[in-house]
């Protein structure tokens, strides 16, 4: 077995195993789907409101898992002192991370077909237009926002507040961002923070896909905008990204 | 297989935020040989394993370990070295037995996980979870997974700190058991008596230098000073003597002659601790 595998294996035993995360992390946003979707009606922008919530929902179980999940894992892991004795082992650093990164796809795609799989079963939603469009752009938000997570896991001083900081960043994101209804209704400086946020057009990505088919390539400018906060993320872990505890 | 010293050190300074915590320290270690580093918190112990395990660039001086710059040292390296480290958790949802399989897996060439497990002595927790062992037990679990790689080399940050007297007896075992397996250990510790029973050789280290290095016999023949120690007339005592054997024979002979006993009568060679606080004691005055 490869130490790729080995460690792939070992992160998602630790994933699965730590209840409290995998239901926060894998659990949350397919139960935000379930309740919203009990209550959301008509249309929203001209699409199903179902199928448009699935579409927000998918987009915020991207910013969820690889963004809010890594970024509070490796902090804990990090001021845990994990991350520093594993420096010591022979296993490479970017095998670790490549690992770390593929758990968290396995993580989010198992979550997307849970998410789909109840909006088509529950609320008759449609199923994707086009599995070829839907899945690129998926994995393209997931390296993004999990470079956005390795990026602010550098920034956050200690565990203990790791996850409220994640959350003070994820849901706010989330709301300005589409991923539980139109935000045509919000006022000019609301809809001006929406414009800049990467979540706004990574869902964009997700609606053309997942509802008309359309490939990514023919909205490269929302493509840019997902690339270039998912650079900025990387910028930010070059730069501050450590592996031993900042507090002590 | 290199010959010399498994770890070489000359010159080594280190300092944080223009404060040095290591100023200019030389020592080698031999193969097979257990070397104590011993200090009061503070004294630079830490800062220098770190930079031997690789944790962090030197200021000055060179460092060898295994015959390699430790500093941006390869994976290749990495398999021939175990680090406990001084405070570091291990994943707290995953069996002891799950710990050792994932350290395992990152070595290519691991002992048996079974047989490593047995040998810290945790072959009844093996399915027990991380967060459910007490502070001894995950203590040897720090030690079972820095052996799993059947390292040559074993760095211990304060192998013991925060032990009961019982739990420090135990790690000792291990640690003369990992000996008698031929691998090189440094060890850090503020406890004296730890060294003394430890160590082939110790350093002792103080404010970033060292102050003194040999065996802990050495050490002591340093200090040739016997303490005779009795009671008379309700008061203590104490005389310090080179030459313990004529002071003996006249204190016994003189109460022997008067007829009174030497009560409490007490006879001390200094040990390593008085060495070490004597030497502690030098420099701060």
């Amino acid at each position: 077995m490869s130490v790729f595998a080995h460690e792939l294996r070992n992160q998602q035993l630790m994933f699965w195993r730590n209840r409290e995360a995998a239901v926060f992390i894998f659990v949350f946003p397919p139960m935000l789907f379930l309740l919203l979707g009990a209550v959301y009606d008509g249309d929203i922008d001209g699409v199903p409101a179902v199928d448009r919530l699935l579409v927000g929902i998918l987009g915020y179980g991207c910013a969820n898992t690889a963004l809010a999940g890594l970024a509070i894992t490796l902090v804990i892991r990090r001021e845990d002192g994990i991350l520093k004795r594993l420096r010591a082992t022979p296993l490479p650093a970017s095998t670790y991370m490549a690992a770390l990164l593929a758990s968290t796809l396995v993580v989010f795609f198992a979550q997307m077909a849970l998410t789909v799989a109840l909006g088509v079963l529950l609320y008759d939603a449609e199923g994707p237009q086009s599995w070829a469009a839907l899945a690129p752009v998926l994995l393209l938000g997931a390296i993004a926002f999990a470079a956005l997570g390795i990026g602010l896991a550098s920034l956050i001083r200690s565990a203990e507040g790791s996850s409220a900081v994640v959350n003070l960043v994820v849901l706010p994101m989330a709301f300005l961002s589409g991923s539980f209804g139109s935000t045509g209704g919000y006022p000019a400086f609301l809809q001006a923070v929406s414009d800049v946020l990467p979540l706004t057009y990574l869902i964009r990505l997700v609606e053309a896909a997942y509802v008309r088919g359309e490939s990514p390539v023919d909205d490269l400018g929302a493509v840019a905008v997902v690339v270039a906060w998912g650079l900025i993320g990387l910028l930010v872990a070059v730069r501050r990204f450590g592996w031993e505890p900042r507090e002590r | 297989m290199s010959a010399g010293p498994a770890i070489r050190v000359r010159g080594l300074r280190k300092a944080y935020d223009g404060v040095e915590a290591v100023r200019g320290i030389d020592f080698d270690v031999q193969p097979g040989e257990v070397f104590g580093l011993l200090g009061p918190n503070g004294a630079g112990k830490t800062t220098t394993v770190e930079i031997l395990e690789g944790y962090r660039p030197r200021d000055a001086g060179e460092v060898s370990v295994l015959g390699t710059d430790p500093w941006r040292s390869s994976s290749a390296h990495r398999e021939r070295i175990g680090v406990v480290l001084q405070h570091s958790e291990l994943p707290p949802t995953l069996s002891v037995h799950e710990v050792h399989r994932m350290f395992a897996g990152y070595f290519e060439r691991p002992r048996p996980v079974d047989e490593v497990i047995e040998l810290v002595g945790l072959a009844d927790k093996a399915d027990a979870r991380v967060k459910t062992l007490s502070g001894g037990q995950k203590r040897r679990l720090d030690l079972g997974v820095a052996l799993v790689g059947d390292p040559e080399l074993v760095f211990l940050d304060e192998p013991t700190t925060g032990f009961d007297p019982s739990a420090r007896r135990t790690a000792w075992e291990l640690v003369r058991a990992l000996r008698s397996l031929g691998k090189t250990i440094l060890l850090t510790t503020h406890y004296l008596d730890e060294a003394q029973q430890l160590a082939d050789r110790v350093a002792v280290i103080r404010e970033g230098e060292l102050i003194r290095i040999g065996t802990p016999r050495e050490l002591i023949a340093g200090a040739p000073e016997v303490e005779i120690r009795y009671r008379e007339g309700g008061r203590e005592v104490v005389v310090s003597t080179a030459e313990p054997t004529r002071m003996l024979a006249e204190l016994t002979g003189r109460a022997l002659a008067e007829g009174r006993e030497l009560e409490a009568l007490e006879v001390r060679r200094a040990s390593l601790e008085d060495v070490y606080l004597d030497l502690v004691d030098e420099e701060r005055a």
